[in-house]
């Protein structure tokens, strides 16, 4: 993974509350076994008409949108599924940050694993940024994740919060998976002492009155 | 005396391989990790282009439920999968469980099923596991008291590779549902009355135990309805605490503890439900006693009412944020504000869901459609949960009393709860339905869905308008 450290981009904003995962990518598009080209189904119910064409007035569809890398939101965003075909979406669409005023849990956590950041702000900032984003589409932000700020277009910067952990991976490049990895050590000595209440792979029909609890074996 | 802790602390402090620091989140390890078609290939292609093995396909299952076909079996006994991308799909999960040595309950296996329903019908869900899965409403398996909750595809990664997943401990809501409810009043409605008065965001960042006498009254079908839809009221997962009711329904299932082992295990159980004194973060509740059958009017499960209230007027809303919301949800609905819902035509009727498939969904709806007919011009589906739920239906006659009436018995799967697989609602055309999300375009483009309980549903498929199934009882 790219390391993160600073996002400077145009904003464009979605003023939505509780846009959930089947608005950010519908399951039809989620028959893919890869990751590659989800961008065509973002938002795609908003993003076209009935009959297939742009529809110009939703707000990524504006002339002045295009090339936006920083997307603000009404808050819980991302509600609904676990799908991560919504942070991908996001990201192959070229978006590197979502705004918002809160985040639903699981996009909050699906999106710091692939390197989108979500940016917790109050909902007067949002409100403000809204405000603002009215008057001037080629609003420009800076997210400064090392010191966790927002500069916002007068100049003002904002804290806000992120994990220790995912904002030292991001920083670094690192990926979660790796420091799993290394607790191999840890891991074994816990399946050593404790017992394991189900084994699926006891499973072949009808054969599974042979399987014993607290078994240990693989 | 240690610190009372709660039935969530319990299973938590069980699960921790190495604790949480302020650097760090916990690694916890997972007692089971269900797999599905559509969140884990890219899972599985990660572990290959890293080298990587599954650490414990032992304690690993999968399904096939979202992009299958729910068609009705040809003449040679198959179900035909004609979608392309579905094919692969499928066939990727296949041939990745081959690889990896994990168990499949293929399309067409006896024990297939939605993931949610299956895990618990096997005896796999237990009390005090901790279990994942690659989808948000694995919350349903919290019913049992376990910890159970919805992870992305990296994550089912970290799961395939270490058996671990790194958390931070959320916060604990005590979730108090006082009271009995009434005739024609079902779990369904006590869950989306809950989310209506608190949203959908209400829960994020907490982990839910529903506890009080309505929950204790309830069979695990229908704590599982509940537990199911945690994560619409934002948390991620919800629990109720094993009771002798948990106890009784785990006896017996394949893959529950035999004899001895047995009571072991239920002496065990016993020590998981939340301490005299714990301390929970926050507290909701709600009055059983009160409710009337729900249904949402809107575009996400928050927007629900009591069967026959009117819908809400943007001019009533707090503030103008709402106002706004509410005016996009009844835009994309066609409803008119102010009006009950009560009357409204319905074209499509949706039983189904691992929110309510299960053996005693499919008997509740039944009861409406025996000796009537479904309503001209509506199309009724009922799709059962598993291979399981459909033999065990099948068995008591419900198949025949749903098929002389006109609706269609299909095959096990998620089928229009996600419009994913062929089964969809048309553009514009209302839907009553008792899954769990009613987005926009869920249940396919256009899709208008209205949630509600399986007696509702099925009210409603014949008559052909919403109505109050407590008309209907006899
Ligand atoms: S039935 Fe619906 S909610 Fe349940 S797992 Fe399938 S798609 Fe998801």
């Amino acid at each position: 993974m790219e390391p993160i450290s600073m996002i400077t981009g145009k904003a464009v904003v979605l003023p939505v509350e509780n846009i959930d995962t089947d608005q950010i990518i519908p399951a039809r598009f989620l028959k893919v076994t890869d990751k590659s080209g989800l961008a065509a189904g973002l938002f795609e119910a908003w993003r076209y008409r009935a009959d297939g064409t742009l529809n110009p007035d939703f707000p990524l569809n504006r002339p002045e949108a295009a090339g936006a890398t920083i997307l603000i939101s009404g808050r819980n965003f991302g509600c609904g599924s676990s799908r991560e075909h919504a942070p991908w979406a996001l990201q192959d669409y070229g978006f590197r940050a979502v705004i918002a005023p809160s985040f639903a849990d699981i996009f909050r956590s699906n999106a710091l694993k692939i390197g989108l950041l979500p940016v917790t702000v109050e909902q007067t900032v949002y409100d403000e940024l809204v405000a603002h984003y009215a008057v001037d589409p080629q609003m420009h932000l800076t997210i400064d994740l090392a010191a966790q700020t927002v500069t916002l277009p007068d100049g003002r910067q904002i804290s806000f919060p992120i994990d220790a952990f995912s904002k030292y991976c991001l920083l670094h490049g690192v990926d979660q998976l790796g420091f799993l990895l290394n607790q191999e050590a840890l891991i074994a000595e816990y399946e050593a002492t404790h017992p394991q209440p189900v084994v699926t792979t006891a499973y072949s029909r009808g054969k599974t009155e042979e399987q014993g609890n607290d078994s240990m074996s693989a | 005396m240690s610190k009372p802790r709660t039935l969530f602390d319990k299973v938590w402090d069980a699960h921790v391989v190495r604790p949480e620091t302020p650097e760090t989140p916990a690694v916890l390890y997972i007692d089971l990790h269900l797999i599905h078609e559509v969140t884990s290939p890219q899972a599985f292609t990660e572990l290959r282009q890293r080298g990587l093995r599954v650490r414990r396909p032992d304690k690993t299952l999968a399904t096939m439920d979202h992009s299958t076909p729910t068609t009705p079996r040809n003449h040679l006994g198959i179900i035909p999968v004609v979608d392309p991308m579905a094919i692969s799909q499928l066939e990727q999960l296949r041939k990745n469980c081959a690889e990896f040595g994990i168990p499949l309950f293929e399309l067409g296996d006896e024990n297939q099923g939605i993931v949610h329903v299956i895990g618990p019908e096997q005896g796999l869900t237990q009390p005090g596991m901790m279990i994942v899965c690659g989808d948000s409403h694995t919350s349903t398996h919290g019913a049992f008291g376990a910890l159970a909750f919805g992870i992305g595809t990296s994550e089912v990664g970290h799961v395939l590779a270490t058996q671990c997943l790194l958390q931070r401990k959320p916060k604990t809501c005590a979730v108090r549902i006082d009271g009995r409810l009434g005739p024609g009043v079902t779990a369904k409605d006590i869950i989306l009355a809950l989310i209506a008065k608190y949203g959908v965001g209400g829960g994020t960042g907490y982990v839910f135990e529903y506890m009080g006498e309505a929950i204790r009254s309830l069979s695990m079908e229908e704590r599982m309805t509940i537990c199911n839809m945690s994560i619409e009221g934002g948390a991620r997962a919800g629990m109720v605490a094993p009771d002798d009711t948990t106890f009784e329904y785990i006896a017996g299932r394949p893959f529950a503890p035999k004899g001895a082992d047995f009571d072991a295990a239920v002496a065990r159980w016993r020590t998981l439900p939340s301490d005299e004194g714990a301390v929970f973060d926050h507290e909701l509740t709600l009055s059983a006693s009160d409710l009337k059958p729900m249904i949402t009017y809107g575009t996400n499960p928050g927007m629900g009412i009591p069967i026959d209230a009117p819908v809400p007027r943007p001019e009533d809303m707090p503030d103008a944020r709402s106002r706004a919301a509410l005016d996009k949800a009844l835009a994309y609905m066609g409803l008119e504000p102010g009006k009950p819902l009560l009357g409204h035509p319905v074209d499509v009727v949706f039983i189904g869901s691992c929110t309510n498939s299960r053996l005693s969904d499919l008997r509740q709806a039944a009861q409406f459609f025996r000796g009537r007919k479904v309503a001209p011009g509506v199309r009724v589906m009922v799709v059962p949960g598993s291979q399981q739920v459909k033999r065990a239906a099948e068995a008591e006659g419900l198949d025949r009393i749903f098929k002389e009436a006109g609706a269609e018995w299909r095959e096990a799967g998620c089928s229009a709860c996600l419009g994913m697989n062929d089964d969809k609602v048309p553009p514009g055309k209302y839907a009553i339905s008792t899954s769990n999300r009613n987005f926009e375009g869920r249940q396919g483009p256009g899709a208008r869905t209205m949630l509600a309980s399986p007696l509702t549903a099925a009210a409603a498929a014949v008559t052909g308008v919403v109505t109050d199934p407590r008309t209907l009882l006899n």
